[in-house]
């Protein structure tokens, strides 16, 4: 997290220092609680451990209302077009929690359903690892969400102006080629791994890649 | 009071009439516990017809069990009915060992027995409480979870992990038990019924409560059977069937309990079922954790199917190669070329596993029975004729998990 | 395995098992001892063939199963000594009695396809409904067969031997959402 000198001036950095601290101690937290990490935000929010002491209390389930996205669990397929639909209807200032090892990376499920990280197709803040993450990491990850908002927010979003690519995972260092991409942890016995070898099911799933 | 249909409306042209609309009901909804999407066909807030549309969870966990084995499978059954974590995982490996012959210790046996009963309580609590919540009881959702709590506190004394411990093994468990985690037991049991009746206190004698949930969601007793409900479901509607007592397994034949069942098959009927068979639960815990035997936990046999304890690896070549043959990948278990379906009662109704296995450590497939997509099935039926508001109570009394009904 | 063919089999240890089984032959119109039998631990399995499956299971709901446990299938592709591809099976209870049974079946390439259970146990419903999503076998006389699990656009059926775990590309065909345009 980079923090540059202000180019503003006096009076807008102190506008945007007041608009990040009231913003940062009442975010509105949208759960998107799809598994098992759901039930852990939901723990979050239970009298244990109570993230209503950091503000974000106010669990809206109206997308239009909230400015805070927690993806808590795996996003599949399927689901994945109403994750971004929802995102799209959340009015800037928006942030986005991506909790769990499913939705940070998928997790344990590699299969052909699960997307590999939410990333790939949001942009993502905080993310936060653990399968699920005790309530205790969310509330970590609330609190630098918090600072990250204090030190980076504006009170009129410019600083989003500037950043046009979507911040999906850096491609990796070695390519794997088209064998080995495929992982089917403890067994070599499985089905197909070149494309050849199954018909054709259409072009563009093919062409879209993994 | 719900609203039934009156005669007129279902006329045989009900589908041109121009005041029917459809609402989506989902899937990003507070009280479709997690992803559901229901469409609604409605006449004003009558329900005319109820058409699910599930699948935003399928994580492919079946296709998964082909390419674990049995005992890396384990973390992922933990994942389906995720409010209930160990439940999944008995009946897991009682499937595995009832297909490669294992016996359990009797020590085994029971701690299975006392995690059972706990996620019983664990699962019951979530679903009266989110039940509660979704009617706009939030209390009665706050005191459910500090208990849950505690069986989390449990859960992590024993294994680690207060979510998805993962805890199970195939023959055995991860590891023993020690005293200090027969306290935290009693610590529960000693502070859960006075919970409990708060719980009661808030929401049995509550007029809205009891007037979203009496006579909504009617399942007769035929029907439930035809449409293959089983579990706090099923007893509600008054069929007498529990695993536990039909086909006695771990310690079960031993103790002294009693079934659930109740007559009217309304929402209702089903949250009382499971508000009484915490207390039933109560008692079984209290009579395994005081009646716990010694011993290994861990079936000693030949064969190497079941792996052996930390200080044998480490301290004897035995357990050092015993080890290594159950964790390599060309090595592990040789099971029979075989079938087997076996199921245990768990708290959302019967789950049940079909192993097929090709000799191989990793199943050839892995079919879950999961009650909470037969339950779902139930839905449209039950909301026929109902308002919008009592979606929410029917939901909330069906106990759908997510994960379990798409795996 | 034909009607025509006249083997015996073993009858079943379990009484009551081997009478409701006695039964089903008797209604099928075959001799006693002709269904396929097989029993491990405490699973007791009959084989009956695709063309007497509907009957014989609206005989065996007339004999008391009332209870349908579950109803799946598996893709035997590469299975030692597998005959036909698709095994599918149907456990059934009697909640009277307590007596479950398994009637295990089979459908093979190039179109599988069996009929429906739609109208002998309501909860057959969706479970069809998954096994036809999941592997591509059709139930005939079901009303509403369509996907119930994967999305509607998709092609191919995952639980297939020959699809892969990760998917041929589906789950990543979306497109992603930059931060300044969302």
């Amino acid at each position: 997290m980079e923090v540059s000198l202000p180019e503003d001036g006096f009076l807008v950095t102190k506008l945007d220092e007041v608009a990040n601290w009231c913003r940062k101690n009442s975010l509105w937290p949208m759960a998107f609680a799809t598994a098992c990490c759901g039930i852990e935000v939901m723990a979050t929010g239970a009298s244990r451990h109570d993230i209503a002491r950091f503000g974000a209390e106010a669990f809206r389930f109206s997308p239009r209302q909230c400015d805070l996205m927690i993806v808590a669990g795996r996003v599949v397929m399927k689901m994945l077009p109403v994750l971004q639909r929802i995102w799209m209807q959340m009015p800037e200032p928006k942030w986005c929690i991506s909790m769990g090892a499913c939705a940070s990376s998928g997790g344990v499920f590699d299969t052909y359903a699960v997307v590999q990280g939410i990333d790939r197709f949001l942009p993502v803040d905080v993310y936060i690892p653990g399968c699920p993450p005790r309530p205790e990491q969310l509330i970590q990850a609330v609190l630098d969400l918090q600072d990250k908002v204090q030190k980076t927010g504006t009170f009129n979003a410019r600083e989003f102006k500037n950043r046009t690519r979507p911040e999906g995972p850096k491609p990796l260092a070695m390519q794997l080629d088209m064998a080995d991409q495929m992982v089917a942890p403890a067994d070599f016995r499985t089905a197909t791994r070149s494309w050849s070898a199954v018909p054709d099911v259409g072009n563009h799933a093919r062409e879209a890649g993994r | 009071m719900p609203l039934k249909l009156a005669d007129a409306i279902a006329a045989p042209d009900v589908e041109e009439r121009e005041c029917l609309w459809t609402l989506n009901f989902g899937p990003q909804h507070p009280a479709t516990h997690t992803t559901l999407r229901l469409v609604l066909n409605l006449d004003g807030e009558v329900i005319l017809k109820a058409t699910p549309d599930i699948g935003f969870l399928h994580s492919g966990f079946e296709k998964l069990g082909e390419h674990l084995d049995f005992n890396q499978y384990v973390t992922i059954v933990d994942r389906m009915n995720y409010i209930s974590p160990v439940a999944n995982e008995i009946a897991w490996h009682q499937t595995v060992e009832s297909l490669l012959g294992i016996d359990l210790t009797p020590r085994c046996k029971m701690i299975r027995v006392i995690f059972a009963e706990l996620m019983r309580i664990h699962d019951h609590l979530l679903c009266c409480g989110a039940a509660a919540l979704d009617l706009g009881a939030f209390t009665a959702f706050l005191y459910a979870f500090n208990q849950r709590e505690l069986i989390n506190e449990i859960n992590e004394w024993a294994s680690g992990q207060r979510f998805h411990p993962s805890y199970t093994r195939v023959g055995g468990l991860q590891r023993d038990v020690d005293d200090a985690w027969i306290g935290k037991v009693r610590g529960f049991l000693d502070g859960f019924i006075a919970a409990h009746n708060d719980v009661n206190k808030l929401l049995n004698r509550n007029r809205i409560f009891l007037d979203r949930c009496r006579g909504v969601g009617v399942l007769s007793k035929e029907e439930a059977i035809n449409r293959s409900a089983t579990g706090p479901v099923a007893r509600a509607s008054g069929v007498q069937r529990d695993l536990r007592r039909l086909r006695p397994y771990l310690a079960y034949d031993a103790i002294d309990f009693d079934v659930v069942c109740a007559e009217e098959g309304d929402c209702l009927a089903r949250y009382l079922v499971r508000m009484e068979e915490m207390l039933e639960s109560w008692k079984i815990v209290k009579w395994a954790i005081d009646n716990l035997p010694g011993g290994p936990v861990n079936a000693e046999i030949d064969g190497r199917m079941v792996l052996p304890n930390q200080l044998s690896v480490y301290r004897s070549i035995e357990g050092l190669i015993h080890h290594f043959e159950l964790n390599m990948t060309n090595r592990k278990w040789k099971p029979p070329v075989e079938e087997l379906y076996t199921a245990t009662e768990s708290p959302n109704g019967e789950l049940g596993f079909h192993i097929v296995s090709d000799g191989g450590p990793c199943a050839w497939r892995v079919r879950t029975r999961p009650p909470s997509f037969i339950h779902f099935s139930l839905f449209p039926f039950l909301a026929e004729g109902h308002a919008v508001g009592d979606v929410a109570a029917i939901l909330g009394s069906l106990n759908i998990i997510a994960a379990e009904l798409d795996r | 395995m034909s009607e025509a063919v006249v083997s015996t089999h073993t009858p079943f240890a379990d009484l009551a098992v081997e009478t409701i089984t006695a039964g089903l032959e008797g209604a099928l119109g075959l001799a006693t001892g002709s269904l396929k039998r097989s029993s491990f631990r405490d699973n007791h399995r009959i084989q009956v063939d695709p063309p007497c499956l509907g009957r014989a299971l609206l005989a065996l709901r007339e004999a008391g199963m009332d209870l349908l446990i579950d109803l799946a299938a598996a893709d035997y592709l590469g299975y030692p000594d597998a005959e036909h591809r698709y095994g599918v099976w149907y456990i059934l209870e009697n909640t009277s009695t307590g007596t479950r049974i398994m009637v295990r079946t089979w459908a093979d390439d190039p179109s599988p396809s069996l009929p429906s259970a739609f109208d002998i146990w309501r909860g057959s419903d969706w479970m069809e409904r998954e096994v036809y999503d999941l592997l591509g076998i059709e139930f005939t006389g079901h009303p509403d067969l369509r996907r119930i699990l994967m999305p509607d656009e998709f092609a191919g059926h995952p639980l297939r031997k020959d699809y892969p775990l990760s998917g041929m590309g589906e789950r990543h065909h979306f497109v992603p959402l930059a931060r300044d345009e969302s």
